[in-house]
């Protein structure tokens, strides 16, 4: 069964003023349980008022959300609720980070919840763990730690809700190569041990032709794309008429093949690429 | 939401009060406040109102922006027409056990409204038409002979005109800190006040520390722009005073000469 649904979803800023203006439009989709879902957009696109409907931060014009099957703003006190379900990683996150010490700081989120005890304190030292935060720095005041391990903190604050859904939005943001390889990696790891659904909005076709099973393309305030990863990089030409592109080895395998070399469209990764090339040089002997 | 507080109040537009010398628009609101309160009769009132009335139309700016103003000073002015409506001096026209309403008490009470309400319109005429960095250059000139008394005007109008510019920042971060908390289960709206209070500990904090990261940068951001300090400094838009102004003086001069005939010709009704 589907975890996620969205039934004509539309949400319109400014109503019945000069700057009226419609973010995401008519936007019909369900995702399924433990789906890796990627979002790619331009600016403006969007991408960020969609994924704040999902968690109910702000309530759709018209249309809905459907978690589980339930509508969310079935029962608008307990919209809270759904908050712990689905957890929203928003664009820098380290902001938010306030606590005397990043223990505390990450068990913010699980205690509004509820847990208290033993399985607060799992619940804590699972999610420093899944983001790979020392043991010696939960001790630490968030303010003290670097850029990117407090991105790691802000994130596992978010994680220890254990919500069912998480969606992150631009986590790789500003960080080092080193840091978005490692980030992303852990956000794969996080995905497959918990086999939990994750969302993850990025501006890097890269991160997310590594990581996501399906993606969803925001054109316009409109959804134009929602497909496995490999059939939307593979419409190429598409993309960059809506201002997108595809992952650099993917451009360069769809201009191979349009100059006639038998390749796959719509490989995503580097490793992908140099088999397909190496087994083709093969069979015409140029490679021994 | 946060975002909708209006503290910017300027209303762009191309009216006579908006090409206005923004000095001349504080020297004449400064006049005028002062003239509203040396009305003493019913007449007087009547042509403080009505130039009150017309500088508004003069404005462009709707009505209903004005009565947004007005709105927030309305309970303040009918607790001050009523403690003045018992405090009149003179012979009771109702009277019950301490309290005695007089005549002299209805007119005060009537004239502290109308006086209230024209201070409230003629203030927000100034800060609707002008944009807050134009008010602060007037202020900066205006204040200038301070100089010699060493009081840093230079300084204090930079400071103006910087947290002028930081409030909308300072209020979207705080929307997005809001929303970042609130994904985290944070409950802001249930509990007693104590909870309450509590409860904006996690965006006050990461919002004092970012306005400070954001001051840290503005300050090295401007040092690296050679900015050290008032001394020396020259102005890229230089205001100048122009015939417009000479009309808006003469127009306040007229209802200066007005309201003293009134009450010269016109017996005090306060």
């Amino acid at each position: 069964m589907s975890i996620l649904e969205l039934k004509n979803l539309t949400y319109t800023y400014g109503k019945k003023t000069a700057f009226e203006k419609t973010a995401v439009d008519n936007v019909n989709l369900s995702i399924e349980k433990g789906e890796f879902i990627g979002i790619i957009g331009h600016t403006g696109s969007g991408k960020s008022t969609l994924v704040q409907m999902l968690n109910g931060l702000i309530k759709p014009t018209s249309g809905q959300v459907l978690l589980d099957g339930a509508d969310i703003w079935e029962k608008p006190k307990e919209i809270r609720k759904i908050r712990f379900k689905v957890g929203m990683v928003f664009q820098y996150p380290e902001y938010q980070l306030f606590d005397e010490t990043v223990y505390k700081d990450i068990s913010f989120g699980p205690k509004n919840k509820g847990l208290t005890g033993a399985e607060l304190d799992k619940a804590v030292r699972d999610a420093a763990k899944f983001v790979g935060m020392k043991d010696e720095l939960l001790n630490k005041s968030p303010f003290d730690l670097s850029g990117g391990e407090k991105r790691r903190a802000a994130i596992a604050g978010v994680i220890a809700m254990q919500p069912e859904v998480l969606v992150l939005d631009e986590p790789t943001a500003g960080l080092d190569p080193m840091g978005r390889e490692l980030l992303l990696s852990q956000i794969a790891q996080y995905h497959r041990e918990r086999k939990n659904t994750v969302l993850l909005v990025s501006h890097s076709m890269e991160d997310i032709a590594r990581v996501a099973d399906r993606i969803i393309v925001m054109s316009n305030s409109h959804c134009v794309m929602f497909d496995k990863t490999k059939e939307v990089f593979s419409r190429g030409r598409e993309l960059e008429k809506i201002g997108l592109r595809v992952p650099q080895i993917t451009k360069i395998m769809l201009e191979l093949r349009e100059k006639g070399i038998d390749v796959d469209e719509g490989i995503l990764t580097v490793d992908d690429a140099v088999s397909q090339i190496t087994s083709i040089l093969k069979r015409k002997g140029r490679l021994w | 939401m946060v975002r909708d507080i209006t503290l910017g109040q300027y209303y762009p537009g191309k009216s006579f009060l908006h090409r206005l010398d923004p000095r001349s628009k504080i020297i004449l609101l400064i006049a005028y406040l002062v003239i509203i309160f040396c009305t003493f009769n019913y007449l007087s009132l009547l042509l403080v109102t009505i130039f009150t009335a017309l500088v508004i139309a003069i404005s462009g700016v709707p009505f209903k922006t004005y009565l947004k103003s007005l709105k927030i000073v309305i309970t303040i002015v009918i607790i001050t027409s009523i403690l003045n409506l018992f405090y009149g001096t003179g012979e009771p026209i109702w009277q019950w056990w301490i309290i005695s309403v007089t005549a002299n008490g209805i007119n005060r009470a009537i004239f502290v409204t109308i006086r209230i309400i024209c201070l409230i319109l003629a203030s927000s005429c100034l800060t609707f038409t002008t944009s807050p960095t134009d008010l602060t250059d007037a202020l900066e000139r205006l204040l200038k002979p301070l100089n010699k008394i060493h009081f840093p005007v230079h300084e204090v109008s930079m400071m103006m005109t910087l947290a002028l510019r930081f409030v909308p920042t300072l209020l979207e971060e705080t929307d997005k800190i809001m929303q970042a908390q609130k994904a985290r289960g944070a409950d802001m709206e249930a509990g007693n006040l104590f909870t309450r209070i509590k409860a904006m500990i996690p965006i006050l904090v990461p919002l004092f520390v970012s306005a400070f990261r954001r001051a840290y940068e503005v300050a090295t951001a401007m040092e690296c722009r050679c900015y050290n300090g008032g001394s020396g400094r020259t102005r890229m838009k230089v205001i100048h005073m122009t015939k417009r102004d000479a009309v808006g003086f003469i127009g306040v001069a007229l209802i200066i000469i007005g309201v003293f005939i009134c009450n010269i010709m016109m017996k005090k009704v306060i």
